[in-house]
């Protein structure tokens, strides 16, 4: 009850900060204090190198509305974190007080007992200012554990002047994306797409352009072996096979990243959260040089995931409050707005949309529709397992020590072992 | 200490008895064993206390707890957790020898046995052959041998990761400095961890490159202890360099080099850092070795299989115990001492 109270004062202080004094944070409830003390780590996910400052920044801009809080800003490689916030929070120390969860660890980390429900804490707020999308992720058993905080897709990345040497326009469907590759390595010698082949989340959109999907929730049914994903295994293998595609079996980001921004790939497929970095490339020193377009067709059709990051409160925190109120102003109107100015990341607020800076961002702008009608994985706990199976048969097709039949197969049983009495 | 102390006193205490017995003047039964061993030895017990107890608690605590989770169902989700408000008891299962049967029964384990036995005595034989080689090179007296020395035993002083981390950058497809050198020379740039065969390559050529110092210094003390006498009766008998290498020198070196190889390969079995970094066990499972499928299993998949990664590693443990009772035994049979 006691900390229902404070919540609602919390809210309201927030409130009164927001418009313009703040001083007066005594709560209506007759609580003698509500003014937030204590420290708050956060543990980031953010690219290293763009978007961490911008995050850092703003993070530390909590401090000046809360004096007394001190923030500590701590960026975790978005690959380790998942397993450092387990590691840290079943062993009950070390573990940060609020952690940027990606949206297939959120359901896991809320089953697993290690987040806080949020309902009716002042973390939530305006909650049906979120896209419907975005808050599908952060419901785990009719409560609430973690507030949007992105939302994203994927597209495909191309250099416009590569483009226009080899005098080809973006591919719409994956036998264009070949043949437009083919036309850039004969005209200036270069890969056409990089295709990151250690992480299973750059196969989705092959799998859903085919049809296909890793499992279906509503029937409890594993599909990831159906003919669909056989077939979307057969495209990433012909798309590397045939040369129109370059991969690597290990640090897939950085040389994906790398080969891009010194123009050594025409194209590659990625998401909004490669924006700041990808501009910082010497190819991309004038910005208008990227060009952003929906991810190749497949047979049928266009199927991006929908991904992004929310944030959760550990459940053991010794600073719960600070926590939420952190969570609240971390996922506000104004810092959301802040992002898409500065980073080019998608809101998960409606309003935010309507802002200024989210308006001038041309890549805002192009994702927002993509975002909409992205694939949307069930939000399951088992949704953060499913990767692991997935990404060891995925990078053994495109390195050719399996075929996509037994791939798909192989893939398929370990779901099965996963997800007891399904399908 | 403690042992030659508790020796003597035990031969005292050993007449004491005798003479009370033989004097048989109705003296209470002589203690038990258990008593007299604990009265005679109480130093020596005392001494060894701690060390026990520290051994207890750091490797004793440990290993039980890992025979009985690898007898169990537990994951993570059902271990016991506390976090905060939340207290979740523990719910897994004794399951038996479940998880060992499915581990011996399945492809998985045997096919990844076998990879880690390739890349055992392929790392440690190419290592010893290099470190034997070498060994005979700095034995010999040259200008500036010390200076060789220290720079071959430069991998060794580096830490393990960093070198390790380093020839991830070496071996890089693109920007890797390998690739470029033979691009210079005009050959296509080789798919160093990305293509299986080449990454079981890559892995196994910076395992011995990490691996040959200690081989080296350690052969070049067993050479240094060989007496010079031998080499010039050789010598005086016509013997040519072959014979007098293998008649002097690798009889010479056997105390040494049998501890070697036995060392290296318990070493190289479990050899998780360079595997774990250099490819995480990739391509696919092309370079997974047993320890770090095991540490996959307990800290990559999700939800964290405890019961069958503690599995794999009784059965690592229960394999090199194996290797090391047969190797001596072997090495007893030729006429070693061990």
């Amino acid at each position: 009850m006691r900390r229902g109270i404070t919540a609602t004062a919390l809210v309201a202080a927030l409130a009164l900060a927001a418009t313009a004094c703040g001083g007066d944070d005594k709560p209506e409830g007759g609580k003698s204090s509500g003014e937030l003390s204590g420290t708050v780590t956060w543990w980031d996910t953010s690219t290293v190198g763009s978007e961490d400052k911008v995050f850092k920044k703003l993070a530390e801009g909590f401090e000046k509305k809360h004096p007394k809080v001190d923030v500590k800003y701590v960026n975790v490689p978005f690959g380790e974190a998942q397993n450092k916030f387990k590691n840290a929070a079943q062993a009950g120390a070390g573990a940060p007080d609020v952690i940027r969860s990606e949206v297939a660890w959120t359901p896991e980390f809320a089953d697993l007992g290690y987040l806080a429900p949020l309902d009716g804490t002042s973390a939530l707020k305006d909650q049906d200012d979120f896209l419907k999308q975005a808050a599908a992720s952060t419901k785990y058993k009719d409560k609430t554990y973690a507030v949007p905080q992105v939302i994203d897709s994927m597209g495909v990345f191309y250099n416009k002047k590569i483009f226009k040497e080899a005098g080809v326009e973006v591919p719409a469907s994956i036998a264009d994306l070949k043949t437009v590759s083919k036309k850039i390595k004969d005209k200036t010698g270069k890969t056409g797409l990089y295709l990151r082949g250690d992480d299973a989340y750059w196969f989705l959109s092959f799998l859903y352009g085919e049809g296909g999907d890793l499992v279906d929730a509503a029937d409890k049914a594993v599909t990831v072996d159906k003919p669909q994903g056989v077939k979307a295994f057969e495209v990433v293998k012909d798309l590397v096979d045939s040369g129109a595609a370059k991969t690597d079996a290990t640090d897939g980001w950085e040389n994906m990243q790398s080969s891009f921004k010194d123009g050594k790939v025409a194209m590659m497929i990625n998401g909004p959260w490669a924006v700041a970095d990808t501009l910082a490339g010497a190819e991309f020193a004038d910005k208008a040089n990227l060009g952003i377009a929906p991810v190749p067709a497949g047979t049928a059709g266009h199927g991006a995931p929908q991904g992004g990051h929310n944030l959760a409160v550990y459940a053991g925190s010794e600073n719960l409050d600070a926590s939420y109120a952190f969570v609240e102003y971390m996922t506000s109107v104004e810092t959301q707005a802040q992002t898409a100015g500065e980073l080019n990341l998608l809101p998960t607020r409606t309003s935010a949309y309507a802002k200024q800076q989210a308006v001038d961002s041309e890549i805002v702008g192009f994702f927002k529709p993509v975002v909409e009608t992205a694939v949307e994985r069930p939000w399951i706990p088992e949704t953060g397992s499913l990767f692991a199976p997935l990404v060891t048969e995925y990078t053994k097709v495109l390195t050719g020590q399996t075929t996509p039949e037994k791939a798909a197969s192989a893939t398929g049983d370990s779901y099965r072992k996963l997800l007891k009495g399904w399908k | 200490m403690a042992v030659h102390t508790s020796q003597s006193v035990a031969k005292a205490a050993g007449d004491d008895v005798a003479r009370g017995r033989s004097r048989g003047t109705g003296n209470p039964p002589p203690p038990s064993r258990l008593r007299r061993a604990l009265s005679v030895h109480w130093y020596a017990w005392t001494m060894v206390a701690p060390v026990v107890l520290v051994i207890g608690v750091i490797i004793g605590y440990p290993l039980v707890r890992g025979v009985w989770l690898s007898l169990t169902d537990a994951d993570e989700r059902n271990v016991a957790r506390s976090i905060g408000v939340n207290q979740m008891p523990a719910t897994y299962e004794f399951v038996g020898a479940d998880n060992y049967v499915d581990a011996l029964t399945g492809t998985q384990f045997l096919g990844t046995l076998g990879w880690t036995l390739v890349w055992t005595v392929s790392c440690v034989s190419i290592t010893f052959c290099l470190g034997m080689v070498l060994a005979n090179m700095l034995n010999r007296r040259f200008a500036g041998r010390s200076a060789y020395r220290m720079a071959l035993i430069l991998p060794w002083a580096i830490p393990g990761f960093v070198s390790v981390f380093a020839w991830r950058f070496l071996y890089n497809e693109d920007r890797g400095l390998l690739n470029k050198i033979l691009g210079g020379a005009g050959v296509d740039g080789v798919p160093w961890l990305n293509d299986p065969t080449w990454a079981k390559f890559s892995v196994i050529a910076v395992n011995v490159w990490l691996g040959v110092p200690f081989m080296m210094v350690a052969l070049l003390g067993g050479l240094q202890s060989i007496p010079s006498e031998q080499y010039e009766a050789a010598e005086m008998d016509g013997a040519t360099p072959w014979q007098r290498f293998r008649h002097i020198t690798l009889p010479g070196l056997r105390p040494v080099s049998t501890t070697v190889i036995l060392l290296s390969t318990i070493w190289t079995f479990n050899m998780f850092p360079v595997i774990f970094l250099l490819t995480r066990g990739g391509p696919g499972e092309a370079t997974q070795i047993l320890v770090t499928q095991a540490y996959k299993f307990s800290f990559e998949i999700s939800p964290r299989d405890f019961a069958q990664s503690s599995t794999w590693g009784v059965l690592i443990l229960v394999l090199l115990m194996l290797f090391a009772v047969v190797y001596r035994r072997v090495l007893r049979t030729q006429g070693d001492n061990w």
